[in-house]
This record gives C-alpha cells, sequence and structure tokens, in this order.
C-alpha cells in the first residue's frame, strides 16, 4: 500500500506518531528477520537508485556524483553491509556473571526521531537511520527542507523499499520540527546549528525524551613543518581535499582554518594554490554554496576591510551561480568574523604562530571543536595535541577520513555536541541496556534480614568484602571475631 | 560550605574551571588518591554517617551500612582496581579504506561536573572531572556531615560541596556544566534537562517509577515474602528508587501471599512495629502528609488487609497491605515512596503485563517464579531499567551491570564501568602516515577514479591495491 509522504500540521503528526508507536509496540521491529530486511532493502534502494540519488545532490547542491559516492552513497552502503555483518553480535546478550545469571540485554528504544542536515543530505539522514532499524526501531525521519530534491527522493523511496508503517518520513520547514518535538519520542537525534539544538533539548525537557546532538564548530587543522617535498603535497592534498572537495567546505568536520609556522606558511600557500589548480580544473568538481541566505553570510565574512585584505587568492564570487572561489586568507584578524563563527564554505583562513606548540595554548579557550586535525610526524607533538586539547575527535596526517571508519565514535563534546553514532555506537544510541538478574529461591542468606543484630552486621561486613571464606565459617558458627576494616 | 547565592556559585565554578584546565584532575595518582580518601572517609566516618542518617531518617545502623557505607567502598574499591584499564585508549581496527593507519578510541574527562543527590560521585573523580556535589537538603544532617567531611579527605580545590535547597540548586543550575547528574523526580528532572539544554550541558537522570513486582505461584512462598519485605521496608521504609512499588498476583494466590508478608513482617518488626529501632521513619513531614493521603482516600482506607499505624509526632508509619486498590487511586497513579504496598490481583498471570505496560516504564520490574517460560516471557514483554527474577533491589549492587531507567524513569546508566563512562568522553584518534596516497580521492574526477572508489569502499582489494598504488595516474 503506498503511503503519502505527511507533510506539517499538527493534527497528521499526532496521528503519525501514535502509528508509528502502535507498530513499535506490536513487536514487529523488534524481530532480528525485520531488522536485517530493512538494512538490506536500505542496501538495494542506493544500488538500484543511484543514478536517482546523483541527480537529486546535484540538484541540491551541485555536489559531482563522484563526491556523492565517495562521501555519501558509497560510504552509507559500505556502512550499512558492516551492520549487517556485525548485527547479531551487537544484539546479543554478553553473560556477566555465573551462576548469579546477571547479562545486559539491549532493547530497542522505542520511536525515534532523526533530523538531518542538508549538506550530506543522504548521509545524516540514512546512516543514522540504519542503526535505529539495526537496533529494532521505529523511526520517523525529517529531512532537512533546504536539500528539497534529496528530501523528495527519500519520502519517495523509503517507503518502496522499507516497512512503510515502521519508518516514515515528515516534510517540512521549522514549524513542521517544532510540532514534532511537541510529542514524547524515546529518543531524537539532531544534526544541525546549536541554536536550533537547544530548542529541541529544551523541548525534548518536556517529556524527559533522550536526545543526542550533532553541532557545528571550527575544526582546526595544525601543520607542522614538513621537510619531505612528496609528503607536504600529500599533506596539502588531503586539506584540499578535505576543505573544498567536501561540499565546499559546508561541513561539519571540513577543516575550518589552519594553524601554522608563520616561516612555512608561504610555502604552504604555494602548494595549496598549485594543488587547487590542478584539482579543480572544471568548476563542476566543487559544490556549489547552497542557497543565496548562505552565499551571502559567506561574502559578509568577507566584506570586513581587514578581512578582505589578507586574501591572498581566490575572493571571487558569484551570486547567480551560487558559487565562491576556493579562497585563502593569511592572518585575518582574530575577532572577525571569519575566526569567531564556523565558516562553512570555501574560505581558508591560515593563521601563523611562531612555534607550532604555540598552537596548543590557542586552542586551549576556544570551543571545542568536533575534530581536531594535525599534519606532523612529530610523536611528542602528537601526544601533547591528544592529552592538551579536548575535540570529538583527533586525526593525524589526513582529515575527514574518520567520518567512514566504523570503528570509532563520531560526535562532539562541549559546544559541538554530545552523543555518538557510526558502527556499533549508533546500535548503542538507539538501544536501551536493560539489566536483568535471575536469581535462584533456595539459597538463601538470613543475615540479609532485619530484625538486625551484631551477628547479621559482622556477617554483612564480611559479604562486603567479598570474604567467602570468614562468611562461610560465620554461617557455621566457626569464626566470631573480626578485624574491623 | 556553607550555602551561597549566584554569585558565589559562579566564582566556585570558575575556580574549578581553573583547576581542569590546568589538568589538576587528569592523572591516574591524583584520582587514585582521591578514591583513597573516599575509602578513609567511609571507614573512618561510619559511626557518623550512620548517625547522621539516623537523625534523618530514624534509618537502621545496618541498613545504613549496608546501602550507603558499603556501597561508596565498594565502588571506590571497583573504581581503584579497574582504573589503569579505563584509562587506557581503546585500540580498534583501523578499516583498510584508511590503510595504512592506527585508530584508538581514549576516555577523556568532561571537565567539570554537577552531581545532584546521588551517591556514586566516586566514579565521577575516577574519570578525572573536577566535581560539585549538591546533597539533597531533604537530608539536612547527612548532608552538612558531608560537607564537613569530605574536605578532609579529598582535593576540595577540584571537589566541592554545595548544600542548600531550592534557591542554591537554581543557582547551580545556572552554571555551565560539562554535565549534570541527577538522581530525584521526574519534574525536577525536566527542570534540570531544560537549565541544562540552554548550555547544550548533557544530562544523567535518574528518576523514580512505580517498581512492579509480579507474583507467580510457583515460587517458594517463605523466601518470597522475605525479599519483598526487605526490599519494600529494608529500604528507608520504601522510600527508595527501586523499592517495590506494588505486587500483582492472582487471586487465587492473594490470600497466601498476605499471609506470609504478614507473618515476615511481624518476625522483622515485632507486633508494635512503630516501636521498633530497624524500621526507618518518613522523611519529613510534607512527604508523612502526603503518604497519609494516599492512605485515607476514601477509595483506599477500606482496603488496608494489615497494618496502617501512623505516629505524626515520630513521623513512622508502619508497613501496610492493601487489596485490590481501583487502578485510578492516587496510590496507584504515583510513585508511593513509603511504606504502602497494594496488592492488585488478576485472573491469569499473564494479566499483569499488559497492566504494567501501561503504565510508564519503572527503574525496576520485579518478577517471582520458578517457571523458566514465563520468565523469558516478562524479560520480553516488559521494558524497564532493570529486571530483576526471584529477589528485589541487589541488583544495585552488581557493579558489571548498567544501572539506569528508560523513558520517565530516566536518562542514562552508570555503576561501575558504566559510571566511568557516563563521565568521560570517548574520543576517537586516528593516526595516518603519508603512505597510501589514492589520487582516486580527489579532483578533476573520472570515471576510472568512481571505478576505484567503488571498489575500495566494497572492500574490493584488486581495487584497493590500485587506489594506493595511486591510479589513475598522472592526474
Amino acid at each position: 500500500m503506498e503511503e503519502k509522504p505527511q507533510n506539517g500540521g499538527s493534527f497528521c503528526l499526532g496521528g503519525l506518531v501514535a502509528g508509528v508507536r502502535e507498530v513499535h509496540e506490536s513487536g514487529r521491529t523488534k524481530e532480528m528477520e525485520w531488522r536485517q530486511a530493512q538494512i538490506r532493502g536500505l542496501i538495494r534502494m542506493l544500488t538500484e537508485e543511484e543514478d536517482a540519488v546523483f541527480d537529486a545532490l546535484h540538484e541540491d547542491l551541485g555536489k559531482h556524483r563522484v563526491e556523492s559516492f565517495r562521501d555519501e552513497v558509497g560510504n552509507l552502503v559500505k556502512s550499512f553491509r558492516n551492520t549487517l555483518q556485525n548485527l547479531k553480535k551487537w544484539a546479543d546478550t554478553p553473560l556477566i556473571s555465573f551462576p548469579c545469571n546477571a547479562m545486559v540485554v539491549p532493547e530497542p528504544i522505542g520511536v525515534v526521531l532523526i533530523f538531518s542536515c542538508w549538506n550530506l543530505p543522504l548521509g545524516l539522514a540514512l546512516e543514522p537511520l540504519s542503526g535505529a532499524l539495526a537496533a529494532g526501531n521505529a523511526v520517523v525521519l525529517k529531512p532537512s527542507e533546504l536539500a528539497p530534491s534529496t528530501a523528495a527522493f527519500l519520502a519517495a523511496n523509503l517507503p518502496k523499499y522499507l516497512d512503510a508503517k515502521a519508518v516514515k518520513i515528515v516534510q517540512g520547514g521549522p514549524e513542521v520540527g517544532e510540532g514534532l518535538m511537541e510529542h514524547r519520542w524515546d529518543k531524537v537525534l539532531f544534526t544541525g546549528n546549536a541554536r536550533v539544538g537547544r530548542i529541541i533539548m529544551t523541548k525534548a525537557a518536556k517529556h524527559l525524551t533522550p536526545v543526542a546532538l550533532e553541532l557545528g564548530s571550527k575544526c582546526p587543522c595544525i601543520v607542522d613543518r614538513i621537510n619531505s617535498k612528496w609528503e607536504c603535497q600529500v599533506a596539502v592534498n588531503r586539506i584540499v581535499g578535505a576543505k573544498w572537495s567536501t561540499c565546499a567546505g559546508q561541513a561539519c568536520i571540513a577543516i575550518d582554518y589552519i594553524l601554522v609556522e608563520e616561516q612555512f606558511a608561504p610555502i604552504l600557500i604555494e602548494l595549496l594554490v598549485s594543488t587547487l589548480e590542478r584539482f579543480f580544473t572544471k568548476p563542476e568538481y566543487m559544490a556549489r554554496i547552497l542557497n543565496e541566505k548562505h552565499f551571502d553570510r559567506l561574502a559578509n565574512l568577507l566584506a570586513d576591510h581587514r578581512v578582505a585584505s589578507s586574501i591572498v587568492h581566490g575572493g571571487g564570487a558569484n551570486r547567480k551561480t551560487l558559487t565562491i572561489e576556493p579562497t585563502i586568507l593569511l592572518d585575518p584578524p582574530l575577532d572577525s568574523d571569519i575566526m569567531t563563527e564556523e565558516i562553512f564554505g570555501p574560505l581558508l583562513p591560515i593563521i601563523t604562530v611562531k612555534k607550532t606548540e604555540d598552537c596548543l595554548a590557542f586552542l586551549k579557550p576556544k570551543p571545542k571543536p568536533l575534530a581536531i586535525y594535525a599534519f606532523t610526524k612529530d610523536e611528542k607533538l602528537k601526544q601533547r595535541i591528544i592529552a592538551e586539547t579536548s575535540s570529538g575527535c583527533v586525526t593525524f596526517n589526513d582529515a575527514i577520513v574518520q567520518y567512514g571508519l566504523d570503528t570509532v565514535p563520531f560526535g562532539g563534546i562541549g559546544a559541538s555536541g554530545f552523543g555518538q553514532y557510526h558502527g556499533k555506537y549508533t546500535f548503542e544510541l538507539f538501544s536501551h541496556r536493560k539489566a536483568v538478574i535471575k536469581r535462584s529461591l533456595w539459597v538463601e542468606f538470613m543475615f540479609r534480614y532485619p530484625p538486625w543484630d551484631e551477628y547479621r552486621m559482622r556477617m554483612l561486613r564480611r559479604a562486603f568484602r567479598f570474604d567467602y571464606v570468614s562468611l562461610v565459617l560465620g554461617l557455621l558458627g566457626l569464626r566470631q571475631h573480626d578485624f574491623k576494616f | 560550605m556553607a550555602a551561597r547565592g549566584g554569585v558565589g556559585v559562579e566564582a566556585d565554578v570558575a575556580a574549578l574551571r581553573a583547576q581542569f584546565a590546568a589538568g589538576r584532575t587528569r592523572g591516574a595518582e591524583w584520582r587514585a588518591a582521591q578514591l583513597r580518601g573516599l575509602l578513609r572517609m567511609a571507614a573512618e566516618a561510619e559511626a557518623e554517617v550512620c548517625r547522621a542518617l539516623h537523625a534523618d531518617l530514624a534509618k537502621p545502623y545496618t541498613e545504613s551500612y549496608v546501602h550507603e557505607i558499603a556501597l561508596v567502598k565498594s565502588s571506590c574499591r571497583f573504581a581503584l582496581k579497574n582504573l589503569k584499564k579505563w584509562m587506557k585508549p581503546q585500540k580498534v581496527s583501523a578499516s583498510l579504506m584508511t590503510f595504512p593507519s592506527t585508530a584508538m578510541v581514549t576516555a577523556e574527562p568532561l571537565g567539570v561536573v554537577l552531581v545532584i543527590s546521588a551517591w556514586n560521585y566516586p566514579f565521577s573523580i575516577a574519570a578525572g572531572n573536577a566535581v560539585v556535589l549538591k546533597p539533597s537538603e531533604v537530608a539536612p544532617a547527612t548532608s552538612s556531615l558531608l560537607a564537613e567531611l569530605l574536605p578532609q579527605y579529598v582535593d576540595s580545590t577540584c571537589i566541592k560541596v554545595v548544600e542548600g535547597g531550592v534557591a542554591e540548586t537554581t543557582a547551580l543550575l545556572e552554571q555551565k556544566w560539562d554535565k549534570i547528574f541527577y538522581t530525584g523526580n521526574g519534574k525536577i528532572g525536566r527542570i534540570v534537562m531544560a537549565s541544562a539544554a540552554k548550555h547544550l550541558t548533557p544530562v544523567v537522570l535518574e528518576l523514580g517509577g512505580k517498581c512492579p513486582v509480579v507474583v507467580d505461584s510457583n515460587v517458594d512462598l517463605h523466601v518470597t515474602a522475605k525479599r519483598i519485605a526487605a526490599g519494600k521496608w529494608g529500604c528507608n521504609n520504601g522510600q527508595a528508587c527501586i523499592s517495590p512499588d506494588f505486587i500483582i498476583t492472582t487471586k487465587s494466590f492473594a490470600p497466601k501471599l498476605l499471609e506470609a508478608l504478614g507473618k515476615v513482617l511481624e518476625k522483622f518488626y515485632g507486633d508494635e512495629p512503630l516501636r521498633s529501632s530497624d524500621l526507618s521513619r518518613i522523611v519529613n513531614s510534607n512527604h508523612f502528609n502526603r503518604l497519609k493521603k494516599l492512605m485515607d482516600d476514601e477509595n483506599v482506607s477500606d482496603k488496608i488487609v494489615f497494618g496502617g499505624q501512623r505516629d505524626e509526632h515520630q513521623l513512622k508509619i508502619a508497613p501496610t497491605i492493601f487489596m485490590d486498590v481501583p487502578l485510578d487511586s492516587g496510590i496507584m497513579k504515583e510513585e508511593i515512596f513509603g511504606p504502602l504496598l497494594p496488592i492488585i490481583t488478576v485472573d491469569k498471570i499473564h494479566e499483569s503485563f499488559a497492566l504494567i505496560n501501561s503504565m510508564t516504564k519503572p527503574l525496576a520490574a520485579y518478577l517471582f517464579t520458578k517457571d523458566s517460560k514465563l520468565q523469558e516471557q516478562y524479560e520480553a514483554g516488559i521494558s524497564a531499567g532493570g529486571m530483576l527474577v526471584n529477589d528485589t533491589v541487589v541488583h544495585l549492587t552488581n557493579q558489571y551491570l548498567p544501572f539506569g531507567g528508560v523513558g520517565e524513569s530516566g536518562i542514562g546508566a552508570y555503576h561501575g564501568s558504566f559510571s566511568f563512562e557516563a563521565f568521560s568522553h570517548k574520543k576517537a584518534v586516528l593516526v595516518r602516515g603519508f603512505a597510501g596516497e589514492a589520487a582516486a580521492r580527489y579532483p578533476p574526477y573520472s570515471t576510472a577514479k568512481l571505478k576505484i572508489l567503488r571498489g575500495v569502499l566494497k572492500g574490493n582489494l584488486g581495487s584497493m591495491i590500485q587506489a594506493i598504488l595511486g591510479f589513475p595516474r598522472g592526474k
């Protein structure tokens, strides 16, 4: 039966949420076969509809299909396969202690709401969706209305490939999001900016709905002096890839700005420029800016004359085509907007320091980012960065690739959010770990119960010290006295 | 430390933040020293703590020892034993896609943490955080004892106690924390979470609920009655989040269960329970009046089948059992948190599932039966923070199991390593080298590159080798 995609309207939402809850309570989503079928459905959808996906992402963001495959489709299919392979293991109940028979049983948390963001409109929707389904939940997905082609794709295709009664897509703008948050959910995952994150969490508090927030940040990239020419080039390849080849810098884990020793900065800039020329031979190889609002925001960052005068490469912008050239700036003022707000665009400030170690002091007072990148071979520096900075993650000698690694948790800390997912962490995020103990009725210790006396007290002390020998002796009436601990 | 208003609290938090930023709380030695200090405090001040608990709650000494002292001690010992292991970075496999590389997950302290009314603060220290503890003002003697003792045993520049009531708690909640840990009720839990939302602070909420006890007829009746009684009245006289709240059993079994409970209660507390020193009193007159109201409800007061005695002067209520109160009465709608035990009867024991599922998810769900099929069905059919079969409450002491609620009974879990996790940030660290450079990742894009990427993301070894060897060349 074809389900029409739902749009706005509080009355419709109430019915939708109740319907999904009913499906979950029927127990259907808990079955292992059901979960596996959903994941397989997702894989089939991305394989069979790949061209439609590429078209949608190109319409929404001007993404080249290779970028779309690398960052969204390909990465997702890999992740789904990993989930399918490990699902049984994750859902297994490990025995904790014998013979008491204590276990932790992962249970679906219930009915989950996922808000995704416009810059990776497929990935940020389907990655958490797959994990929520793997954990046995019913899901409502609210894709970002700012990537309408992708949202429409999801609304049209998810019901065909998945259980349409247990997985619903709700389209619309912020009012729809707010309307959804009036209801109680068993978990909400939100990817977006901090302002909306606060609203989501405040509304969630009314129902004690647990939330996970994946927010933005300024991800710094420390570039140490690298002596080998070839290694230097590799580093620059990776920096250019992480800044401009990923949705034109509109990504929460894109490199926001660089920190480098002032002596090394000219070499770095030269290499960046030559690499940009080699990579971006055609304009279609870089995604465009999302819309006029973001274009104006970015143009304003450059409007500050102190910032404009620090541009060393690029700076050209075309509002009609919503494109901004890859732009490099050298030491814009630290109090300018471009250095205090998350850039989320193709502008790369380079901030110079006297020695690389000074980066640590620079980063300390800053809000904690989603990622800290560092290109260095200095082992001591690596250890200091790990120990003396705080961020969602740290990646050395590359950038963004941690997003595709299923074995590490992905998420922020402090201003960049809380709650982690990817791989088994998504499964855990959307599960409730229920502790279950089974005791037998025939092993009984009298000293557990009142009326209280010195004997019982003594036995309890021994029990809590795990002093089983004294305990047994005491029970047999053979040891009267204790050394008091 | 005396209770202080807004400005004092702000200065305290700033001072703690400075200490944390200076790295004072991060080393294993510091953390172990604090845990050892807490152990010493629990051992040396045991008598004083028990006296304070007695002053606040008329808590029997043994109960205080078991539930408070021993638990803190065993938590500290467990944390000390496992500290190095928990602090060690966990190596994880890095995929072939990022070859060559190594990946690991390290546990980082969150920063400055606020712990409201929970006794498991040792773990927040074990995780390397600076901590502000706000003990419950409802137990004032215990609160001021903690405020007096703690600075003598731990590093008071990084671990502080702030006492006070609503005003002080509100002032604390206005500050920015790296995590807030709250134990209490759902109403305040909502306020805590809404305050936390302003600063995007993650929270752990350990709340309450009505913990049901389903009693099958296929049981050892005497042991069952004892364990229910110990869990209900032997824990602060029912004033505990995991106390059995009400019983569901079959109509045919109820009289036998009631008789057994009566016998056990007489054995525990004698025939004048209000005079027994083994029974805690109600914490204050607010709660005494709340419970009195539940008991005196006209649809409920005639259902008392055991007990019912109370002494307003002493703030004591005797163990009281009710038979089949209306499901819409106050005593069945709110968490009782006291010594009143309703027994609800059903025709068949499986009907208990629907009743439990019609309520909000509790912190703990209990079942007494020898029937393994019923056990399985209960486990699969009921959602709760935790479940215990054939006993009550004791799952609290197992350091290997996560303890926490779900739905209305709370967010997040703790105990043992779960506490350490709750107070840490799992930071992913990926280390790559400069080898293994794959031109296929970068523009200018081509069909050939797409082909290689397809292979790489599929885990196809041939494509991966091509990618590593830098195909396609010349771009």
